[in-house]
C-alpha cells in the first residue's frame, strides 16, 4: 500500500492507527503540538513534526501547519482519526489539490454526511427511515422557536457542523428553546466556526445503535454489525457493546441493509457509521452518519475480527474489499468503557485534570484491550479531550465479557487525577445493564440524584473493614521490622492469614501483602478479590481519642461560587452590586469543548466578581463571591 | 473490590486482635514492680504520717489515682471541649500500648508563696508527666505538660522531671519527645521557675547533635518558654490549637499599637509560612500523635546508630519510566520536584518538613530500599528553584540534622542560581546563603547527587556538588552545567558581536548539556532518569560503609 502515512491526530487514536502502520510496514509520521512534544504518540511514530501550540486551533486543527508537515516528511496518505480535522472537507480538498491521499471517504461523501440537513434529506431519498420533524438552518432565537413550536416539544438542538454529542441539548418549551439556541450557536461558533443549527423532533427513550458500514471505490459495501451506545451522559457515550442485546436478525439485517443503501448512494467509501435511535418498539430512525473512524470501533473490530484501520488504509489506496457480506461475523461478545479523566460524581463527570503520578493499565488479564495514548507520568491539560482510555473486553458470552470488565477495572491503576472508573464499574455490575434494559436516558434514570458512589453492603463493608484492619496490621507489623530494633527477634512470623472480628462476624483475609504495591490481590473468606485502598484505620483508642476532636468549620459554599473544574471563563453575567435569583445564571465556563453555566444557590447580592472573561481558572478556584 | 475506598474510622471489634498482638511485643508494665516492694515491707500499722488514719499503701494508690486526673475531671473536661487531648491521652497515643513507663509521678512542687503551699494547690506529679516508652518497639523518652495543672506552668520541680528524662536519654541513646502545652512560668515561684527553664535550655544544647529532639506544640507555649522547641531538632505544631510567641497580642498592643490576634501572631500558619519556626502542622491532636509515630520510624535513635533500615517492598531496582519526560524540553517551564521525589522513593512515602515554607527548596525523609535518606531538591515550580535567604536556612539546617544522625542525603538540583535583588542582598544572602554552603561541604555522611536541569553559578557547587565531597554526582541528560543561562553569559562573552542569537546558539551547543561537567569528572555519569532509583539505592549500599572525618575542632563556626 502505502510507503508513509501521517498521523493527523493525537491520543489513543493516533497510537491505534500507528500500530496498524507498523503491522502494514508503513512508515508514520505523528504531528504535535509542542505541549505533546514527548506524547506516546510521539514516541511511537518513525518521525514527528511539531504543527503548533497547545490550542487544538493553533495545532491539530492548523491546516497550514499540517500541509507543511506532509510535504516536509514526504507522506503519501493522512489518516485523520476521529475529531479535529476527520470530518473536513476543507482538508479533504487540499489534501486531493495536493496529490495526497486521504484516509477516509470522498469530498462528497463528507461533504453530503457532513451536513445534518442534507444528509436527512439522502437518507429519506435512499428510503432510510428518518426522524419525524425534521426541518432547516436557524436564523435567530424567534425562528427557532417558531420551528420547535411547529416540529411539537420536545425537541433537540445542536450544531449542524459538530458530531457526536457536542454542543446538543434538549428544549421541552420555548425558553429553553431560546437558551439551547444561545449556547449551541456559541459553541457551533466556537467550534466549528460555522454557526449553523439544527433542530429536530426529539424521540424519548430511545436506544442509540449504530451499524458499522465498510465501502470501496467500487461500489462495493458491507455492513459490519451494530454497535450498542445507549449509555451516555450529556449526549456522550460511556459504554458500549457490540452487539446489541436489542436486535434480533431481522431488525439488524433491515438496519444494515438501509445503512448500506446510504453508503451506496453517496458513493461512500472508507469505513463509516450510520447511526440509529431505536425506539421500545423496534422501530429506528437514520441519526447521522459519521464519516470517520468511531472512537468505539474496537468493538466491532473484536466480533469481526476485522482490522477497521488496515481496510480503511486498503480502501484508500483503491484496493476492493476483501469479505462478502455473509463473511462477517458476529464472533462473541465485546463491551468497551471509556476511561475518563473526569469527576464522575459532578454530573456523572466534569473534566479533571493533573498528572498520572501512577498509571498501570490491566493488560495482565486475557482478552482485554486497552487503547491509550497517554502512560504514567503523562498530563490530561485543559487543552485536549480528558478520555484516558478506552477500555475493551471480550468473550464467548455477554457475561463473559462483562465479568472480564469488572476484573479489568478492578485492575487498573490511575492516580493523580481523579477517573470514572467507580461509575463505570457501577454500570457494568448494574441489574439493569445486564438485563439488557437501557437506554440513553440510563444514567439519570438510575441516578436521579447523580452519582454518589458505589453504596456498600453489609457484607461488603465487612470484607472491607476486615481487610483494611489487615493491612493496618501488616503496616504496623513492618514498622516493627527495622534492623538494629531491640526487638527484632520477636517478629519472625510474618502476618500471612489473619482472622477478623468485624460487628460479631469474622471475616478471614489471606493475601501476598505487598505494602509497596497498588494493587492488592486478597482473598477474603475464600473469594479472590482485587483491591486498591487509601485507607485510615484508626486504632480502638485512637478512634476514641478522635471523637474529642472538633470538626473543622466548613466554609459557607452557598454564599461563594468556585469553579467545578479547570477551564476557561466564557461569560461573566453578573457585576458586583447585582442581585442574582436562586437559580440564575452567575458565568460560563468552558473546559474541554464544553460551557457549562454556573448558577447562584440562594438568591443574594453580588459582593465580588474574582474572573473575567477570557481568564484561566482551576477547580476550586474562587469565581464570585455573594453576600 | 472497588477502586479508592476510604475508611475513616475503625469499628470497636475489629481492633481488638491486634491488640493482644501488640500486648505480646511490649510487655512493659508501668509502676507495678515498685508498688508490690513497698507492700511487703511496710506492714499497715507500721508508721504513720500526719494524715493519720491512712497507711503509706493507702496513701500511694490515692497519689497514684491523684496524677492520673492531673488537675481533676472538670479542667479535663474543658481540655477536651478545647478540642485538646489530656497530656495522658497523649502519651498513650503517642507510645505503644502499655509501653509508657513513668516517672517522678509523686513529685510535687515546692513553692510556698502565695498559699501555693496548702494541700488543694499540690499535684502529684505537678504540671507534667515524664518517662519513657517505645514507638513500634524502639525506645524514647517523653515528657507531656499537663494543661489541667496550673495551666501547664513551669515549676522547679516540673522543670526537674523533665531534666531527669533529658539526662537519661542521654545517657542510654534514646529520642526526646516533648509534648508542649503551658502557659508559661509558674509566677508564684519566680525565679526558680526561670531557672527551670535554663536548665531545660542547657539540656537541649548538650542534647543537641547527640539524640533526636522533636518537639510538639500542642496548645500554649509562650515567653521564654518557645527557646526549648527552637533549640530542637524540629517543632510541629497543631492547627488552631497551638501557639508560639514571645509575647502575646496584649503585650504587642501596649508596645507596638499594632493589633494582632494570637493565631496570626503565634499559631501554626503563621510559623509554618512565614517564619519557618515551625517544621510542620497537623490537623489535630490525634493526626498530629499518629504522625509523630510515623515521623520517629525515619530516625535514628543517636548518633551513634546508623540510618535505621526498615522491611521494603518496593523493589530496589525498580525503573521509574515516568522520570523520562518530566523534565520539560522549555528549559524556563516548571515541573514539580516532588512528582520526581514520590516516584523515585520507597512507596512515594515521603515526610516533607516545612513543606509551606520557602517552598523553593523541598527537604523531607523518604526511604530508599528500607532505609532512611534526608531529600533536598529545588522546587522549579516556585521561584524557578532559585536559592534565596529563607530557602538557604532551611536546606542548610535539615542537611546539618541529617549529617548529626547519619542519615544519607540525596540532593535533586535544578538551580537556576541565587536570587537577586535589594531585598536579598540587604536581608544578609550573602551569610545566609553560606550556610547551605557550608552545611553540605561540612557533612560527612554519603551524599548523592543528581542534577536534573539546571546546575547555574555558585549555586551549582552549592548543591552538594562534587567539588564539596559528593560520594557519587549524577546527570540526567537534561543536566546543564554553566556559570549562567545562555542569553545571559552572550551578552559578555560576545559582548558587542552583531549575530547575539548565532552566539546564543553556540553557547547553548557547547554549555546546555551534562557534558562540560562530565568530562572533567564534575559528575561521575550521565543516567537514563528512569534508572536512577536502581542507582541510587546501589550507591546507597556501597557507601553504608564510608568514613570520613573532619579536622578536629573544638567546634565548628558557621556562619550564624
Amino acid at each position: 500500500t502505502f510507503d508513509k502515512i501521517l498521523i493527523a491526530n493525537r491520543g489513543e487514536i493516533a497510537c491505534r492507527v500507528i500500530k496498524t502502520c507498523q503491522k502494514m510496514g508503513i512508515k508514520s509520521v505523528a504531528v504535535h503540538s509542542d505541549v505533546d512534544a514527548s506524547a506516546v504518540h510521539v514516541k511511537m511514530a518513525d518521525e514527528a513534526v511539531c504543527v503548533g501550540p497547545a490550542p487544538t486551533s493553533k495545532s491539530y486543527l492548523n491546516m497550514d501547519a499540517i500541509m507543511d508537515a506532509i510535504r516536509s516528511t514526504g507522506a503519501q496518505a493522512v489518516h485523520p482519526g476521529y475529531g479535529f480535522l476527520s470530518e473536513n472537507k476543507e482538508f479533504a480538498k487540499r489534501l486531493a489539490a495536493e496529490g495526497v491521499t486521504f484516509i477516509g471517504p470522498d469530498t462528497h461523501a463528507i461533504m453530503a454526511m457532513g451536513d445534518k440537513i442534507e444528509s436527512k434529506l439522502i437518507a429519506k431519498a435512499a428510503k432510510v427511515n428518518t426522524i419525524p420533524g425534521f426541518d432547516g438552518v436557524v436564523e435567530t432565537a424567534d425562528d427557532a422557536v417558531k420551528i420547535a413550536q411547529q416540529i411539537g416539544y420536545p425537541v433537540m438542538i445542536k450544531a449542524s457542523a459538530g458530531g457526536g454529542g457536542k454542543g446538543m441539548r434538549i428544549a421541552w418549551n420555548d425558553e429553553e428553546t431560546r437558551e439551547g439556541f444561545r449556547f449551541s450557536s456559541q459553541e457551533a461558533a466556537s467550534s466549528f466556526g460555522d454557526d449553523r443549527l439544527l433542530i429536530e423532533k426529539y424521540i424519548d427513550n430511545p436506544r442509540h445503535i449504530e451499524i458499522q458500514v465498510l465501502a470501496d471505490k467500487h461500489g462495493n459495501a458491507l455492513w459490519l454489525n451494530e454497535r450498542e451506545c445507549s449509555i451516555q451522559r450529556r449526549n456522550q457515550k460511556v459504554v458500549e457493546e457490540a452487539p446489541s442485546t436489542f436486535l434480533d436478525s431481522v431488525t439488524r439485517r433491515a438496519m444494515g441493509e438501509q445503512a448500506v443503501q446510504l453508503a451506496k448512494a453517496v458513493q461512500y467509501s472508507s469505513a463509516g457509521t450510520v447511526e440509529f435511535l431505536v425506539d421500545s418498539k423496534k422501530n429506528f430512525y437514520f441519526l447521522e452518519m459519521n464519516t470517520r473512524l468511531q472512537v468505539e470501533h474496537p468493538i466491532t473490530e473484536c466480533i469481526t475480527g476485522l482490522d477497521l484501520v488496515e481496510q480503511m488504509i486498503r480502501v484508500a489506496k483503491g484496493y476492493k474489499l476483501l469479505h462478502k457480506q455473509e463473511d462477517i461475523p458476529i464472533n462473541g461478545w465485546a463491551i468497551e468503557s471509556r476511561v475518563y479523566a473526569e469527576d464522575p460524581y459532578k454530573s456523572f463527570g466534569l473534566p479533571s485534570i493533573g498528572r498520572l503520578s501512577q498509571y498501570q493499565e490491566p493488560l495482565n488479564l486475557s482478552n482485554v484491550r486497552v487503547d491509550s495514548g497517554i502512560q504514567e507520568g503523562s498530563d490530561i491539560s485543559i487543552y485536549y479531550d480528558p478520555m484516558i482510555s478506552k477500555l475493551v473486553t471480550y468473550g464467548a458470552t455477554r457475561a463473559e465479557a462483562l465479568s472480564k470488565m469488572e476484573d479489568a477495572l478492578d485492575n487498573y491503576v490511575i492516580r493523580g487525577v481523579t477517573h470514572n472508573i467507580p461509575l463505570l464499574r457501577e454500570i457494568i455490575t448494574h441489574p439493569r445493564f445486564i438485563s439488557g434494559d437501557i437506554s440513553t436516558n440510563f444514567l439519570p434514570e438510575v441516578y436521579p440524584d447523580g452519582f454518589k458512589g458505589h453504596q456498600l453492603e453489609v457484607g461488603n463493608r465487612r470484607e472491607l473493614l476486615a481487610s483494611a484492619a489487615a493491612l493496618y496490621i501488616t503496616a504496623q507489623l513492618r514498622s516493627q521490622k527495622v534492623l538494629g530494633n531491640l526487638r527484632k527477634t520477636c517478629w519472625r512470623l510474618i502476618l500471612q492469614t489473619s482472622t477478623v472480628e468485624v460487628d460479631g462476624g469474622k471475616v478471614e483475609v489471606s493475601g501476598q501483602w505487598n505494602l509497596a504495591s497498588t494493587l492488592l490481590p486478597l482473598t477474603i473468606n475464600g473469594t479472590d478479590r482485587m483491591l486498591q485502598f487509601k485507607v485510615r484505620v484508626l486504632s480502638k483508642l485512637a478512634a476514641e481519642l478522635n471523637s474529642y476532636m472538633p470538626e473543622k468549620v466548613a466554609e459557607d459554599t452557598s454564599s461563594i461560587l468556585r469553579s467545578p473544574m479547570p477551564g476557561s471563563v466564557v461569560a461573566v453575567s453578573v457585576k458586583p452590586g447585582d442581585t442574582v435569583a436562586e437559580g440564575q445564571e452567575i458565568c460560563v465556563i468552558e473546559a474541554m469543548k464544553m460551557q457549562n453555566s454556573l448558577t447562584a444557590a440562594k438568591q443574594a447580592k453580588v459582593k465580588k466578581v474574582h474572573c473575567k472573561p477570557g481568564e484561566t481558572v482551576g477547580e476550586g478556584d474562587l469565581l464570585v463571591e455573594l453576600e | 473490590m472497588m477502586a479508592a475506598f476510604s475508611v475513616a474510622r475503625s469499628s470497636c471489634g475489629l481492633i481488638n486482635g491486634l491488640r493482644v498482638s501488640f500486648r505480646s511485643l511490649a510487655p512493659v508494665k508501668h509502676g507495678a514492680v515498685a508498688a508490690a516492694a513497698l507492700q511487703t515491707s511496710l506492714l499497715p500499722d507500721c508508721r504513720r504520717y500526719s494524715v493519720g488514719h491512712l497507711s503509706v499503701k493507702e496513701r500511694i494508690d490515692m497519689k497514684r489515682k491523684a496524677a492520673l486526673v492531673g488537675g481533676g475531671q472538670k479542667r479535663i473536661d474543658a481540655q477536651h471541649k478545647r478540642g485538646k487531648l489530656t497530656a495522658r491521652e497523649r502519651v498513650e497515643l503517642l507510645l505503644d500500648p502499655e509501653s509508657f513507663v513513668e516517672s517522678d509521678m509523686f513529685v510535687e512542687h515546692r513553692c510556698s508563696d502565695f498559699g501555693m503551699e496548702q494541700d488543694r494547690n499540690k499535684f502529684p506529679g505537678d504540671s507534667v508527666v515524664t518517662g519513657r516508652g517505645r514507638i513500634n518497639g524502639r525506645l524514647v523518652y517523653v515528657f507531656s505538660q499537663d494543661f489541667t495543672v496550673f495551666g501547664g506552668s513551669l515549676s522547679g520541680a516540673h522543670a526537674q522531671k523533665i531534666c531527669k528524662i533529658m539526662d537519661q536519654a542521654m545517657t542510654v541513646g534514646a529520642p526526646v519527645i516533648g509534648l508542649n502545652d503551658s502557659g508559661g512560668a509558674r509566677i508564684q515561684e519566680g525565679v526558680e521557675s526561670l531557672a527551670g527553664y535554663a536548665d531545660i535550655f542547657l539540656r537541649n544544647v548538650l542534647a543537641s547533635g547527640v539524640v533526636p529532639q522533636i518537639s510538639l506544640i500542642m496548645g500554649p507555649c509562650a515567653g521564654g518558654a518557645v527557646y526549648s522547641p527552637a533549640l530542637t531538632d524540629f517543632t510541629f505544631m497543631v492547627k488552631d490549637t497551638s501557639y508560639l510567641f514571645i509575647t502575646g497580642p496584649d503585650v504587642v498592643k501596649s508596645v507596638t499599637n499594632e493589633d494582632v490576634t494570637q493565631e496570626e501572631l503565634g499559631g501554626a500558619k503563621t510559623h509554618t509560612t512565614v517564619s519557618g519556626v515551625a517544621h510542620h502542622a497537623f490537623e489535630n491532636d490525634v493526626d498530629a500523635l499518629l504522625n509523630m509515630r510515623e515521623f520517629f520510624n525515619f530516625l535514628p535513635l543517636s548518633n551513634q546508630d546508623p540510618s535505621p533500615i526498615r522491611a521494603c517492598h518496593d523493589p530496589s531496582d525498580r525503573l521509574v519510566t515516568s522520570l523520562d519526560t518530566i523534565v520539560p524540553f522549555e528549559t524556563t517551564k516548571a515541573y514539580d520536584m516532588l512528582d520526581i521525589i514520590h516516584a523515585i522513593v520507597d512507596e512515594r512515602d515521603f515526610f516533607e518538613i516545612m513543606p509551606s515554607y520557602a517552598k523553593n527548596i523541598v527537604v523531607g525523609f523518604a526511604r530508599m530500599n528500607g532505609r532512611t535518606v534526608g531529600i533536598v531538591g529545588n522546587q522549579p515550580k516556585v521561584a524557578s528553584g532559585c536559592l534565596d535567604i529563607n530557602s538557604s536556612v532551611k536546606g542548610a539546617r535539615f542537611v546539618r540534622f541529617c549529617d548529626a544522625f547519619n542519615i544519607p542525603i540525596i540532593t535533586f538540583v535544578d538551580v537556576p542560581g541565587f536570587l537577586p535583588g535589594t531585598a536579598q542582598e540587604y536581608g544578609g544572602i550573602i551569610r545566609h546563603g553560606a550556610k547551605l554552603l557550608y552545611a553540605f561541604a561540612e557533612a560527612t555522611v554519603p551524599k548523592i547527587t543528581i542534577i536534573t536541569r539546571k546546575a547555574y553559578g555558585g549555586a551549582y557547587d552549592v548543591m552538594s556538588s562534587k567539588h564539596l565531597r559528593g560520594d557519587v554526582n549524577y546527570a540526567w541528560p537534561s543536566a546543564e552545567v554553566a556559570v549562567m543561562g545562555a542569553k545571559g553569559a552572550v551578552q559578555i562573552i560576545f559582548r558587542g558581536k552583531e549575530n547575539q542569537a548565532e552566539a546564543e546558539a553556540e553557547y547553548v551547543e557547547k554549555f546546555a548539556n551534562p557534558f562540560p561537567a562530565a568530562v572533567r569528572g564534575f559528575v561521575d555519569d550521565i543516567i537514563e532518569p528512569a534508572t536512577t532509583r536502581k542507582k541510587i539505592c546501589r550507591d546507597l549500599e556501597v557507601l553504608a560503609s564510608k568514613k570520613q572525618v573532619n579536622p578536629w575542632k573544638k567546634h565548628a563556626n558557621i556562619p550564624l
